[in-house]
């Protein structure tokens, strides 16, 4: 076993004997659940409505219709449940004083970080793939393309692991788990907002600069089933960039 | 095995530990004495490549501690003064998360960790979610921690802190038996902990060291005087200066209320019963008459003085003369 996996480990076994990780999944399992049948039934109703009107078989777009607003919604709920994931992982071992241990372990801060990262990449992951049950079971009742669903889930699975970072970094910065959530609420917060503010601004530079920070325009393209390399690119910078950060501020902490 | 050379360490304005420089041998037991807020932790920590000095060189096993972190790591065993305990696992869990983290290789882990386990008395618990033991139990997880990996060098910090005295007595046993095999370096502000386990005691005071000497020699410094604390009914003017001349007394002073004097007597001769006789004839009413015992500030106190080229100060009586 190497330290990372040493460390994935131990955070998965304390994540699973807490009640915060299936609080959070049930919820957003079952918000998830409820948006998809909301969209579903709302198309069929639509459907319906086009073949009373028209008198003709009408196919409608169910990737306009549901898959597009449902990888919205969901991306809205990642929001709220990511920090809570992450609030835990550094601020608790401040708290406990289990860093010392940590760090005066023959282990890197690398490694630490690495670790504890993608224990919640494989909660998450996880919890993503329950949701593909979702096109699944609607591929069974209706034919859809899929080249934007495997795109959408190629976006959740990277604005996922960007949020995670956010959360991570600010886990690292403080020893209070609250105080962790709500930074990392304000981080993405701000960033969401950037990409409003670019919207507004429009097309000048700053737009432009503004627009390309947030994961708004990245987030929408991946999932309309566009696939360019720039918005691929956004998310491993910028997950590099927090992780980087993550390791500074856990090795800052002994300088103090 | 353990060389400290000029450590200075700053937090901000204040100064924690100014310029200590100290060194243990090879398989030697010391005590680190001192109150609380002295720089034992802070010591402790630069020790353990935690935490950097400001200023300084820190040497274990012969690795020094910032430029070779990792082999220093390896070396040494940690005991934080709150146990580094992940409360939701069980001990197994636990344990066995520490030594990979150690790197102790997969063949040699179950075997270590029964070992430890017996060590430190633990295996009644070795199911049991930390989070549900008492505290005595979680020390001695703790201390396992710290010895899992076999590290010839220890560090302790407060290691008996938070025991009842029967398990105090166990954790003191069980640190004595590693001597030898391992340099142990432990933190106390108990005197009589320090002189009880170690061969060595190194006192430190406001950042500094004040003394490193044997216990023994420590003790027969601290001896020189023994304390008395007498306490009468009724105030009497004369009664300071008619104690100062009881043989055998070397000072006199007034203690916490009027009617309450600290007499400090030479080693060995008993003055209780001249003591309560003047007393009782001068009709003031013997409300208490104890022995006090040596504090740590008075040891500090002791210690600073015999340090100082004059000697300890001596027949200069105290309060209004």
């Amino acid at each position: 076993m190497t330290p990372v996996h040493t460390i994935v480990a131990k955070e998965l076994r304390s994540a699973f004997v807490s009640p915060v990780v299936y609080v959070i999944a049930a919820i957003f399992l079952a918000i998830v659940g409820l948006l998809a049948y909301s969209a579903a039934a709302n198309a069929s109703n639509q459907a319906i409505r086009l073949m009373q009107i028209q008198n003709t078989y009408a196919q409608l777009n169910l990737n306009d219709m549901l898959f597009r607003p449902l990888f919205r919604s969901i991306n809205l709920i990642l929001m709220i449940i990511l920090p809570l994931l992450t609030m835990r992982l550094f601020a608790e071992e401040r708290k406990l004083r289990t860093f010392e241990l940590l760090l005066t372990s023959p282990i890197g801060v690398n490694e630490i970080v690495s670790g504890k990262f993608m224990s919640v990449i494989i909660v998450y992951s996880g919890l993503l793939s329950l949701t593909s049950l979702i096109p699944v079971t609607l591929s069974a009742y209706a034919t859809f393309d899929w080249r934007p669903i495997y795109l959408g889930y190629v976006a959740l699975f990277l604005q996922g692991a960007l949020l995670i970072s956010i959360g991570l970094l600010a886990s690292a910065l403080t020893e209070n788990q609250i105080i962790a959530a709500f930074l990392s609420f304000g981080c993405i917060l701000g960033l969401w907002m950037l990409g409003a503010l670019g919207g507004i601004i429009g097309d000048t530079t700053i737009g432009h600069i503004l627009s390309y920070l947030s994961f708004s325009e990245h987030y929408e393209r991946l999932i309309r089933g566009l696939f360019n390399l720039k918005d691929i690119l956004y998310y491993v910078s910028g997950i590099g960039f927090m992780w980087f950060a993550a390791h500074q501020a856990v090795d800052a902490y002994r300088w103090k | 095995m353990i060389d400290v050379q000029h450590v200075t360490k700053r937090y901000g304005n204040t100064i924690a530990l100014d310029d200590i420089s100290f060194s243990i041998n090879k398989g030697e037991i010391v005590a680190f004495l001192g109150p609380n807020g002295a720089g034992k932790t802070t010591t402790m920590r630069i020790l353990t490549g935690f935490m950097p000095p400001t200023l300084g060189t820190v040497r274990i096993a012969g690795f020094d501690c910032l430029e070779t972190p990792w082999e220093v790591k390896k070396h040494i065993g940690y005991l934080p003064e709150t146990p580094p305990l992940y409360l939701e696992l069980t001990v197994t869990e636990y344990l066995t998360f520490v030594g990979r983290i150690k790197r102790l290789s997969e063949d040699q882990l179950p075997e270590r960790m029964d070992t430890i386990i017996t060590q430190t008395g633990l295996s009644d618990v070795r199911g049991r979610v930390i989070g549900h033991l008492s505290r005595g139990y979680r020390q001695r997880v703790g201390l396992a921690q710290a010895l899992l990996h076999n590290p010839p060098v220890l560090i302790l910090d407060e290691p008996t802190t938070g025991l009842d005295p029967n398990q105090i007595i166990e954790i003191r046993e069980l640190i004595k038996s590693l001597a030898g095999s391992h340099t142990i370096i432990l933190s106390t502000h108990l005197l009589a902990e320090a002189t009880a386990i170690c061969q060595r005691v190194i006192i430190i005071h406001r950042g500094r060291i004040v003394a490193v000497d044997t216990p023994e020699q420590l003790g027969a410094k601290l001896r020189k005087s023994e304390t008395l604390s007498l306490t009468v009914k009724q105030s009497d003017p004369d009664l300071l200066e008619a104690l100062h001349h009881i043989p055998g007394v070397i000072r006199v002073s007034q203690g916490a209320t009027a009617h309450t004097y600290l007499l400090d007597t030479q080693m060995g001769r008993d003055i209780r019963e001249e003591l309560t006789q003047l007393v009782v004839s001068r009709n003031v009413g013997l409300l208490e008459l104890k022995s006090q015992p040596l504090t740590l500030e008075d040891a500090f106190k002791v210690l600073t003085q015999t340090n100082t080229p004059s000697g300890p100060t001596i027949n200069t009586p105290g309060g209004p003369h």
